[in-house]
């Protein structure tokens, strides 16, 4: 098996990776993927998105490609989906295998690892940034995932937090994780930060606020953003539009294109370290 | 289900399988002789004693859903402590979250340890009539991640059912981590064989929710685990200033509603995003006395006298 790990190339024709945790479940972790490849892709770049959440993959549904099918070259390897004409945006997921949306994918963990083994080496990319989406939690997708990257190009990990204890406690664990297994954090972000009623204006933090930016400053981390909760941004995550173009100058669009900054401008560093 | 193991070769059957060391595949297999002596196909032996102990623990409950995030703790223990309510009956909680273990914040007992005793493991009371037990109370600090994968969880979901000591509880209600995996098919597996045994399904309105809550009622029928109703949580916002409604995560293809009258179930209650639940899961605190003339509580009381009703006419 392990003669077979080391001949299979991880990630071909990804020039480099970010992976995207948390540990706590609904926190935003899938449209915060999309949010960022959007607006890495409106910087320039060729972006593709992973997702690994194998029992539940929302990626198709947010980028409005729900029920493509994913064609195969004949070599055997996958080729993803492409959101948009220019090709600049591609993406794949299990939600492309199942023959309708209902299907559940009811798998144990060895199931789970080869399927994530088989995703993370069987797809011809050809994208400068590849985003992995991932399921909440610390086992066996995370723990696949990490064992197979340690061959790839990974700038790092980002995590996902909403401001609550509730999420605080198992994002920390989550960073536990990351340094455990040798994977760099970029930073964090806090999601679903404060709600401006649409009628009186008055910001309401619903599930409190500053959780995200604490435990990024007691753990050492780069702290990259508060992002505000903003009904619009639900929507068209719902209906698969391309917010960052809808409301370009939204106080949302705004903060992704800071994280981006920040993420990519680690990466030119690093780049010019290397060369 | 699946009984392939972590290190199997490719095509193995796995081990519960009819072909089991008998398949092209079990061929140089180091486990093939104990597989097709058919040694792996007896039951579990665990299977005994976790019957034996489930035996003092009348109705369980799964709160289950494909989501992450959309509220199975918090709903879990608001509706234990409702149950909880009626001091005539005992209560448990069973968090088999294990990597993401949040019931001992919600119920206030964050720095409580689990003691054991020859009857085994005691739960954590919070209450005369409710007690608790979760992977968070084994841990040194609350930093600690459990990195496992799926046979090790699924061995301490076993130990959770096989050796807590809760004594004799009217109701168990489990708080499962989000998916159709390991955990759920594990807590599946055993619990159906103590019956009256029933699902809650948690979603909130949107379709990126209801895609993955689809799953899970999928999964429910596939495993034949009777669904007493869906929750739908986080279904407006009400500002506290000038009490306009938002529906923040929009039900763009109907909501829980929708969900139930496709899938044909009951909707148990649609529940409110409220800053102040939030706030009281946080500092462990229970909504349900602090604001007993909320909506929110009516509506929760509401769920857990619809869960009685429904073990009521099992009996």
């Amino acid at each position: 098996m392990s003669v077979a790990a080391s001949s299979d190339p991880i990630l071909q024709g990804v020039g480099n990776t970010l992976l995207i945790l948390s540990g706590k479940g609904g926190v935003g972790k899938s449209t915060a993927t999309v949010q960022l490849a959007l607006t890495i892709r409106s910087m320039g770049h060729r972006v593709g998105i992973l997702d690994i959440d194998l029992c539940g993959p929302s990626i198709p549904r947010m980028l409005g490609v729900e029920g493509r099918d994913v064609l195969t070259t004949p070599e055997g390897n996958w080729v993803p989906v492409c959101v948009d004409e220019e090709k600049r945006l591609s993406i794949l997921s299990i939600a492309f295998f199942l023959d309708s949306k209902d299907d559940a994918v009811i798998w144990r963990g060895p199931k789970k690892n080869s399927m994530i083994k088989q995703l993370l080496t069987s797809v011809d990319w050809g994208v400068d940034y590849l985003i992995i989406d991932t399921p909440p939690g610390t086992s066996d997708e995370h723990i696949s995932t990490m064992e197979n990257l340690r061959s790839a190009n990974v700038l790092g990990a980002v995590l996902v937090t909403t401001p609550q204890m509730m999420a605080i406690d198992d994002v920390t664990r989550e960073l536990t994780f990351c340094k455990r297994t040798g994977i760099a954090v970029l930073g964090i972000i806090e999601n679903m930060s404060g709600f401006v009623c649409p009628n009186c204006s008055d910001c309401s933090n619903i599930l409190a606020s500053g959780g995200g930016e604490q435990l990024a400053i007691t753990s050492g981390v780069q702290f990259l953003g508060r992002i505000p909760i903003d009904p619009r941004l639900t929507q068209c995550t719902e209906l698969g539009q391309n917010y960052l173009e809808l409301f370009a100058n939204s106080p949302v669009s705004a903060v992704y294109k800071e994280v981006v900054c920040k993420l990519l401008r680690d990466d030119s560093e690093k780049m010019e370290v290397e060369h | 289900m699946s009984s392939v193991p972590e290190n199997a070769p490719e095509h193995c059957p796995g081990t519960n399988s009819e072909d089991a060391g008998k398949a092209s595949a079990c061929a140089g297999c180091p486990n093939q002789q104990i597989c097709s002596s058919g040694a792996t196909r007896a039951p579990d032996p665990d299977l005994d004693a976790v019957q034996e102990r489930l035996s003092s623990v009348k109705n369980k409950i799964l709160v289950l859903s494909g989501k992450g995030g959309v509220g199975k703790s918090t709903v879990t223990s608001m509706i234990a402590r409702a149950l909880a309510l009626d001091e005539s009956k005992e209560v448990g909680i069973l968090d088999i979250d294990i990597c993401g273990p949040s019931q001992p914040r919600v119920m206030g007992a964050l720095e409580e340890k689990v003691h054991s005793s020859g009857a085994g493991w005691s739960p954590i009371y919070v209450g005369e009539n409710l007690a608790v037990m979760s992977i968070g109370f084994l841990l040194n600090s609350k930093d600690d991640a459990v990195i496992w994968r799926g046979p090790k969880k699924n061995g301490m979901i076993k130990q959770f059912l096989r050796d807590v000591d809760w004594g004799t509880l009217d109701y168990l209600v489990v708080d499962t981590p989000p998916g159709t995996s390991d955990e759920h098919l594990s807590i599946v597996q055993y619990l159906s064989s103590s019956p009256p045994v029933a699902a809650i399904i948690v979603t909130t309105p949107q379709e990126v929710a209801l895609l993955d809550v689809r799953k899970e009622i999928t999964f429910c029928r596939k495993v034949n685990m009777p669904i007493i109703g869906i929750v739908e949580n986080m279904t407006t916002f009400v500002c506290p200033k000038c009490k306009t409604e938002t529906a923040i995560f929009p039900p763009t293809t109907g909501g829980g509603k929708q969900l139930a009258a496709d899938s044909n179930l009951q909707l148990l209650g649609q529940l409110p995003l409220d800053p102040r639940i939030a706030r009281s899961c946080d500092n462990g605190e229970n909504f349900l006395t602090e604001e007993p003339t909320s909506p929110a509580t009516a509506s929760y009381k509401s769920v857990a006298d619809q869960i009685v009703k429904f073990f009521e006419g099992q009996s």
